[in-house]
């Protein structure tokens, strides 16, 4: 749609089609008029004494307007464009050794970075967050969907291509859960908010196990109930196509509902674990050394197996830990059940 | 021997206090230090400033100039061009300005300048709204202390920088690791060369000024006040 057009529209017509719009105008104090009035005319109509206060005048106002809804437009469509592959091109570790072999993620998969504190986990990911284009100090390149991303794009950071959950975020935010998530729903710009609310409120009580209600404080959740409600709002909303998982093996979440959940809703998935149920649950794992890739491992048909018997040994953990919770002792008869 | 340089890659760096712009101009250049590229910062603020220790301790040359009781935008614009001088005397290929203290209403960002401002995702998502034209007029946005704080949170608060200046670059730096620096990197070498800045006209006004306040009154009432006063109405 040219800017004439938009120009001639009714405003109130156009607030309700865009509701970004009114962001537009209460940052600067001014109110929307809910008549007849077009859109160029309210601009014009506005004094310009209100208007110096922020350094404009008429056609610079419309220019910033126009301009606004431009890049709101680009940000809402840009979900649609969804991407369905990453490639990371090999590159090498600190001592110049290329790493084995490319590594695609599609949506849907689960993969697990292995390796010690210092190994270069983080290095991987800042080379996808950066869109590494052989320019970092691990020479990898990162293709979305088979290809280079344009330069430009890059600089502007309009693609965050990875959403992180880790054991050390907080929410900040004085808010209910409810007008939080309608909060995140807002600026996502998706049309189905309520619907997104009761599916995302929905979803972290289950992860949670403990029951809360849209109308608890978010500061006010235990870490388990914060956890699966951001795991649950980053699976329902999140823009970015990957989803980082940094150590929720204690999080008091069911961290293998959690993995389907992410891959249900088409994330990438990359997780940062040494537990051994997780690690097996991902479909390959990366063996991360010296800064670098060491190795590539896809989990085996007999580890596959092996999950069977570590959910038997989890769900005895769980139990002993719901006796320790309850104020009950343990005894070695646990074992032998 | 080498001709001497005429011009560097200027660029302004304002944000709120403690939003973390030292350490993320700390991280951003370290790497091009390394790459043999020469660095020079001036570090304006209000009353106090530490931080051109942390400077010195990296190895950087920086200059400090402290407004005291003027008012630190206008302190700011009558150095600007001194600073950008010694920054070409000094032979830098890149001289950083770093604001702090100046009052949300204000931005230091000039026209032809690259113009980055930072703020820190922990000061809440109804920031970017209060912060005004120096995160307006950016032509950079770099979001810091994003590791601590909910992924929705990061995404509201990057959504309402854009609403405020849809052009800006949006990049999440963090300023202890150094994380997301690399993009940053490159606008920085991409910065615009300026020689002087003579006719180069700043981004937006300065604040209109000179009331008895502005020249040390200290007294309350309407008698004392004289000049360009705006008075709310109550009624």
């Amino acid at each position: 749609m040219t800017g004439t057009t938009i120009l001639n529209q009714k405003v109130s017509f156009l607030v309700k089609e865009r509701p970004y719009l009114l962001d537009f105008f209460t940052a600067m104090a001014i109110t929307v008029p809910r008549n007849q009035t077009t859109l160029k005319e309210f601009l014009q109509s506005i004094p310009s004494s209100q208007l110096s206060e922020f350094s404009l005048n008429h056609q610079s106002l419309i220019d910033q307007c126009l301009d606004f809804i431009k890049q709101m437009e680009i940000f809402r469509l840009q979900p649609q464009q969804s991407i369905t592959e990453i490639t990371l091109k090999a590159g090498h570790d600190k001592n110049g050794n290329p790493e084995p072999n490319n590594v695609v993620l599609k949506v849907g998969e689960v993969v697990a970075l292995v390796g010690p504190t210092g190994s270069g986990k983080s290095r991987l990911l800042a080379d996808i967050e950066c869109l590494a284009q052989k320019d970092t100090p691990s020479g990898r390149q990162v293709l979305i969907d088979g290809e280079a991303p344009d330069e430009k794009k890059r600089l502007s950071g309009d693609q965050q291509l990875v959403a992180q959950l880790s054991q050390n975020m907080n929410f900040v935010m004085d808010l209910t859960v409810g007008a939080f998530v309608r909060m995140h729903a807002e600026s996502r710009l998706v049309p189905d908010i309520d619907f997104r609310i009761d599916q995302i409120f929905a979803t972290a009580v289950e992860l949670a196990g403990e029951p809360f209600t849209l109308e608890t404080p978010v500061t006010a959740l235990s870490g388990g109930q914060s956890r699966a409600l951001m795991i649950a709002d980053v699976a329902c909303l999140s823009a970015s196509p990957i989803v980082l998982i940094d150590e929720i093996e204690n999080a008091g979440v069911d961290r293998r509902r959690a993995l389907e959940l992410l891959v249900k809703e088409e994330k990438m998935v990359l997780m940062a674990t040494h537990d051994p149920l997780l690690a097996l649950s991902a479909d390959r794992r990366l063996v991360i050394g010296n800064g670098g890739i060491q190795a590539i491992l896809t989990t085996s048909p007999e580890e596959r197996r092996v999950i069977s018997e570590l959910l038997v040994i989890d769900k005895k953990l769980s139990g002993m830990r719901d006796l320790i919770r309850t104020g009950n002792r343990l005894s070695f008869s646990y074992f032998l059940g | 021997m080498v001709p001497e340089k005429t011009s560097l890659r200027l660029i302004t760096v304002a944000g709120p206090p403690s939003c973390g712009k030292t350490s993320v101009v700390l991280r951003t250049v370290e790497s091009m230090q390394e790459r043999n590229l020469k660095i020079g910062v001036v570090k304006f603020d209000c009353l106090t400033s530490e931080d051109q220790h942390r400077y010195n301790h990296a190895g950087i040359p920086v200059k400090k100039g402290l407004a005291g009781g003027l008012c630190p935008d206008h302190f700011f614009i009558a150095n600007i061009e001194q600073a950008l001088q010694w920054g070409i005397r000094s032979g830098f290929d890149l001289l950083i300005i770093e604001s702090a203290g100046l009052c949300n209403r204000c931005s230091p960002h000039i026209r032809g300048v690259l113009a980055v401002c930072v703020i820190d995702q922990l000061s809440g998502v109804h920031t970017p709204r209060k912060i005004g034209p120096m995160l307006k007029s950016a032509d950079v946005v770099v979001l810091t202390k994003g590791d601590i704080v909910s992924q929705a949170e990061r995404e509201v608060f990057s959504f309402r920088v854009r609403q405020v200046n849809a052009r800006a670059a949006v990049l999440p730096v963090n300023g202890l690791t150094g994380q997301g620096n690399l993009l940053l990197q490159k606008h920085f070498q991409n910065a615009p060369l300026v020689a002087s800045l003579e006719d180069y006209k700043l981004r937006f006004t300065m604040p209109a000024a000179l009331c008895s306040y502005c020249l040390g009154e200290t007294r309350i009432g309407p008698d004392c006040q004289i000049g360009n006063v705006k008075t709310m109405d109550f009624s």
